[in-house]
């Protein structure tokens, strides 16, 4: 090196710290450009987080309440003979009601001429609700009774605006004349809004009856489908971590599960629904619909995940624990489940949780293994029947809703979906504050 | 020993980091073109205030500094300085060689590309191979310009870091403990192209050897719990130390 | 004997040996658990280990056996002429099947009696309407060859489980006998459970083995099987999907080339979505946001991740379309016909995957190492320039891999497209059609009523194969690529 090419650089003139140049302004605008993106990019993202919350619970929140008529009335012993001794039972139980409907809107001081049809419409087969009830409470009989009837869906449609009097064309389901009678209803207090408990504790309806539908059988079906994950998934985890961290040689076979298990990690739902539909149930003859196969497939589903953070949380409990446990001649199994294990228990529990919120809100494997489109006909009534009777779960019941042809049902899906995420909401929370607790730092 | 310009003015610095208090009230006016040896035992701040010099602390969070640091009698701290320009002038050699993971052209047209040195590509090899030959480096990688600068061994690696910072022509080199990951040989040569750097920049080196400090350097300064203890000409300070901490450190007692 | 009382006194004798094993170790010890090889728990393990892992290994193995040799011994007795024209001798043992559980069920709910369960003829009496009043569902009318099989099935099912049952808790008690024998001072009881252990934690690591070789079983059998039926180079190579649901094959029409192609498609604008939002998200929260910013907008953005596909499914088709629609249909621009579409699906399939490139990047970029970062913000570099020049360089092979999963994910996934696609296969360029995918199709032709041994349900496994290959193939191209440019900057 010579002095020579040490001096070819020209001496730069000397220019302030404090004066920017022209090139360091062009420089500062890109990097102000580049932050900007960056920051428009978050805001898109909790944009959409924000729209996505949003139409959940504007559309979700009326599958919550519904409008009911409510009407006291007094069927005397004598009126129940007179019902019983005509041909067309159901009518005269109806013409009960009507005149007690009626009789109620009267003293109300309204006066409304209704076609006793207008009632079927609005209310469905109010004489028959009539009838099974006194007949299952004969007690009942003379007593002042107060009937709360749901109205058609169309009703909660037109009472929130989402039907407009000039949109309704006269059906069978629904005349423009009916809208007075409802009017006149709501005006003297007979009609009124209350919280739907049939959503939340009912099974799903017909087709034809949208007002009917409840997510309760599906939440009882996705519980007995958690509790099968629950009890595979976390001890078929943890053992195969536990072999994995604490004791697999480093040889082919343990490089095989490895590589199976990140590769299941990221394969396609639906290809365990596959797997479901052609092992369990076209192979081992395991019946559809059950609880107990959806929870199979989706064990075989969320083991990837909970093995890979049941490893992190074993990976994390610094060696000298063990070489500690081993100083003092523990067997090396008794290393790992008396101090190492224990200390990861938080980190796998919250890994578990977190695989199991997973889980619940899976749809795809569900639809293949038969979880759909099935009407639940009341509760499994026993505890094993439980897990291979045909039901059906959350996100299959949302699904079934959403695929429906009638718009009444798009609202319980929106519903459904509020439901669904109140569970995996408390299950993240659960997941936090497990985390927060108990998490330790080496 | 004739008088030299100062390059850097410092007065009552003071650096924290969250609570901690890393320098306390340091002193230090550092000559242009000589080699000023920062040197003193682990977490004394020798290597903070060492990144204080070119905001090299204003990536990290925690940390604040206070006090008077002028460059060529400007603030660098002055709100209107933009710490870009600044480090385009006061470049910097890190502890580890950290190459970026680029060819080895690219590594050294870095800094000139992003500071606009060069007119055209015949300038921009120009400059690369100006800086790579004064990295003392050009004859070891000039056939193989294109291949990844972490392919290089530790030595040429951080050879390589000071072609990059000495080719966006700074007036002042601040080098980190620049041979502490290298081994001998590769560390003789690193203090050999420190030696001839210094008749163009003025350079800072942070270093544990003392003995590395006394061979390349002409004033060095003792670092010892934050406090600067004692600045001199390395010869006074080697031989006759006035502080007994320089004394002990100096000695083998401590550090 | 039901199984899970099986199961009941198989731990109930474990239980009892894990008692035994202890007591009688101690007591051969004299007492002094000093003298023992082993902790005293370790003799009772290994006789509970040795009454209930040979017995459940011998009941799940008879469980899946049983079935088989019963069936062959059944299906001997279905004549040929009782099998109908377009049926076959699986779906006649099907309903031998069925109508043996509604006898079963019926005996159980006391209906009919056991006698007439097992002796009753389907020509004069009314079993199957029996049958169904007791809630049974059986097909229309029982003939007398079923019914008899069907007894015959009963009767050889319920021989084979009380045999099972013997068998069963016989080897339980031989278990307990040899644990017992085993428990004197000298045996290595710990070794020996710490052996099983091993066995056992070994067992449950293979499941993943055998989870991917049943999805590959039953992927390529059912695939061979559609192919014997359907030329497997017109579903490779044919450009249209149409089945028939009526007729029995023949006239179906089932190439796969349209359903790739909307996969590919919306695939394509999920990622044009997600990319470049994730990958900035990512850039932002780790090198500019403060901790308290990222500490916020993080957990927000990877709440996206949280909420189930089906959430964005519905999203897709209640929100997205219609909002889309009223742009681009025929009141805005005119270019959209449905909701339903191409668009609407990838758009809120990107949204989707925001949270998934995102955090992937974010832990990438992270583990950029800052020695480089300094480096160069030492020569004066900006923080973008940095990041661009530098950062995101270093990280290209992770970002690549990220997005290559994000990919495979997008490919896989089924309700947004089941739900906000649309239904129709067609080759088209224009976004704001509806096409369909291979995921959508493999539910459509399996929720279907196509019977299971038809093309048009058996289709479902060709298309699975075909998914499982491309999402493999993108997984593995994922880890290569990473580990390549690892190697190149080693």
């Amino acid at each position: 090196m010579t002095n020579a090419s040490l001096n070819t650089g020209g001496e730069a003139p000397k220019r302030s710290l404090r004066a920017q140049d022209a090139l360091t302004k062009r420089r500062n605008a890109a990097e102000r450009r580049f932050k900007a993106y960056g920051m428009a990019a978050i805001a898109v993202g909790l944009f959409f987080l924000a729209v996505l919350a949003v139409s959940i619970v504007r559309s979700g929140a009326p599958a919550f309440t519904r409008t009911v008529v409510e009407v006291e009335l007094t069927v005397s012993p004598a009126d129940i003979d007179a019902a019983e001794s005509q041909l067309f039972k159901t009518k005269a139980y109806q013409d009960l009601f009507v005149a007690a409907l009626d009789r109620q809107l009267t003293n109300n001081g309204v006066e409304v001429a209704f076609d006793p049809k207008a009632i079927e419409r609005l209310l469905g087969k109010v004489g028959s609700t009539m009838r099974e009830f006194y007949q299952a409470n004969p007690a009942k009989v003379g007593k002042p009774v107060k009937f709360e009837l749901a109205a058609a869906s169309r009703v909660d449609r037109y009472l929130n605006g989402e039907l407009t009097r000039d949109a309704i064309q006269d059906s069978r389901f629904m005349m423009k004349t009916d809208l007075d009678l409802v009017d006149v209803m709501v005006d003297t207090g007979v009609m009124k809004s209350s919280f739907n408990w049939t959503f939340i504790t009912g099974a799903d309806s017909g087709v034809d009856n949208p007002g009917g539908a409840g997510i309760g059988a599906s939440v009882v079906g996705s519980f007995f489908m958690m509790l099968v994950v629950l009890v595979l998934s976390l001890p078929i985890g943890v053992a195969a971590s536990i072999y994995l961290e604490e004791f697999a040689p480093q040889n082919r076979f343990t490089d095989l599960i490895e590589v199976n298990i990140s590769n299941l990690a990221a394969v396609p739902s639906i290809v365990f629904g596959i797997l479901g539909l052609a092992v369990f149930i076209q192979f081992m003859h395991l019946p559809q619909s059950a609880p107990l196969v959806g929870g199979l497939v989706l064990t075989l589903m969320t083991l990837p995940t909970i093995i890979i953070s049941t490893r992190a949380s074993l990976k994390a409990v610094p060696p000298s624990i063990r070489d500690a446990a081993l100083g003092v001649g523990a067997s090396k199994m008794q290393s790992v489940f008396h101090h190492v294990l224990p200390l990861a228990m938080p980190g796998i529990l919250t890994g578990t949780i977190i695989g199991l919120a997973q889980a619940l809100g899976e749809t795809a494997p569900l639809l293949l293994i038969g979880m759909v489109g099935f009407v639940a006909r009341g509760y499994p009534d026993g505890v094993v029947s439980g897990f291979v009777d045909p039901n059906s779960a959350m996100p299959a019941q949302i699904y079934t809703w959403a695929a429906r042809a009638d718009a009444s049902f798009y609202e319980k899906a929106w519903g459904g979906i509020i439901v669904l995420l109140a569970f995996l909401l408390t299950m993240n929370i659960i997941a936090i504050i497990l985390r927060r607790r108990f998490e330790r730092r080496w | 020993m004739d008088q030299k310009d100062i390059k850097f003015r410092c007065h009552g610095v003071q650096v924290y980091y969250g609570d901690t208090h890393a320098i306390k009230d340091v002193d230090v006016d550092i000559e242009d073109k000589t080699v000023t040896a920062f040197i003193g035992p682990s977490g004394c701040g020798k290597s903070t205030f060492l990144r204080c010099l070119n905001r090299m602390n204003d990536t990290i969070a925690s940390c604040r500094v206070e006090g008077d640091i002028r460059l060529d009698d400007e603030d660098i701290y002055h709100r209107d300085v933009d710490p870009v320009q600044l480090r385009a002038k006061v470049g910097m050699v890190f502890q580890k060689p950290n190459p970026f993971p680029k060819s080895i052209y690219d590594n050294v047209a870095y800094g000139p590309k992003i500071h606009g040195l060069a007119k055209n590509k015949a300038g921009l090899d120009e400059i690369v191979e100006k800086s790579l030959r004064r990295a003392a480096l050009w004859d070891e990688v000039k056939d193989r310009l294109d291949t990844p600068g972490t392919g290089l061994s530790g030595g040429q690696q951080q050879r390589l870091c000071i072609a990059r910072a000495v080719a966006t022509e700074p007036e002042v080199l601040l080098m980190d403990e620049p041979c502490s990951a290298l081994d001998p040989i590769a560390t003789a040569q690193v203090e050999e192209l420190i030696d001839e750097l210094k008749q163009r920049f003025s350079v800072v080196i942070v270093t544990h050897s003392m003995q590395q400090a006394a061979r390349v350097s002409q004033k060095t300064a003792f670092f010892h719990l934050g406090n600067l203890v004692e600045y001199d000409d390395t010869n006074s300070i080697f031989t006759n130390p006035q502080d007994p901490r320089t004394e002990s450190y100096i000695t083998g007692r401590i550090g | 004997m039901p199984v899970i009382w099986i199961i009941v006194a198989v731990l109930a004798i474990a239980g009892a040996g894990y008692i035994l094993g202890r007591q009688r170790a101690l007591a051969r010890a004299g007492g002094d658990r000093r003298e023992l090889h082993s902790l005293p728990s370790y003799y009772g393990s290994n006789v509970a280990l040795k009454v209930a892992v040979p017995s459940f290994l011998l009941l799940i193995a008879w469980m899946i056996v049983q079935p088989f040799v019963v069936e062959n011994a059944v299906s001997g007795m279905i004549p040929q002429s009782e099998i109908d024209e377009g049926s076959s001798l699986g779906l006649v043992m099907a309903e031998v099947r069925r109508a043996a559980t509604g006898l079963e069920n019926a005996v159980a709910q006391g209906v009919i009696t056991e006698d007439f369960a097992r002796n009753a003829r389907a020509d004069i009496t009314d079993i199957t309407q029996r049958l169904k009043d007791a809630g049974q569902i059986v097909t229309s009318d029982i003939t007398q060859t079923i019914l008899h099989a069907a007894q015959r099935y009963r009767l050889l099912s319920a021989t084979g489980d009380m045999m099972m049952a013997i068998a069963v808790l016989l080897v339980a008690l031989a278990g307990a006998l040899w644990g017992l024998r085993e428990s004197v001072p000298l045996f290595r009881a710990r070794n020996a459970v710490e052996r099983v252990m091993r066995a056992i934690l070994v067992a449950a690591a293979s499941v993943a083995i055998l989870t991917t070789l049943g999805i590959v079983l039953s992927l390529i059998f059912n695939t061979i099987e559609f192919f014997r039926l359907y030329p497997a180079w017109d579903f490779f190579t044919g450009t249209n999907w149409a089945p028939s649901f009526s007729g029995r094959g023949g006239s179906s029409e089932l190439g796969v080339l349209p359903l790739l192609w909307g996969t590919f498609y919306i695939s394509l604008i999920a990622l044009l979505v997600a990319v470049p939002i994730g990958l900035f998200s990512a850039i932002y929260l780790s090198e500019y946001a403060s901790k308290h910013v990222r500490s916020i907008a993080k957990p927000m953005i990877e709440v996206l991740a949280g909420i189930p596909t089906i959430v964005y499914g519905l999203f897709a088709l209640l929100t997205v379309g219609p909002l889309l629609l009223a742009v681009f249909g025929k009141e805005g621009l005119g270019w959209m016909q449905a909701g339903t579409a191409v668009m609407t699906a990838g758009l809120v399939m990107g949204v989707m995957l925001i949270p998934f490139v995102s955090s992937l990047s974010d832990d990438i970029i992270n583990s950029v190492p800052q020695a480089l970062r300094d480096g160069s913000f030492g020569l004066g570099a900006t923080k973008s320039e940095t990041i661009r020049q530098v950062v995101l360089p270093a990280a290209l092979p992770g970002i690549v891999g990220a997005i290559l999963l994000a990919a495979s994910r997008a490919i896989g996934e089924t309700m947004i497209v089941v739900l906000g696609a649309g239904a129709a296969a067609r080759l088209s360029l224009n976004p704001f059609e509806a096409m369909t995918t291979v995921t959508a199709k493999i539910v459509s032709q399996l929720t279907g009523d196509a019977d299971f041994a038809s093309p048009e349900a058996l289709v479902a496994f060709a298309l699975g194969m075909t998914l499982f290959v491309i999402t493999l193939g993108l997984n593995v191209l994922a880890l290569y690529i990473v580990r390549k440019y690892r190697e190149q900057y080693e």
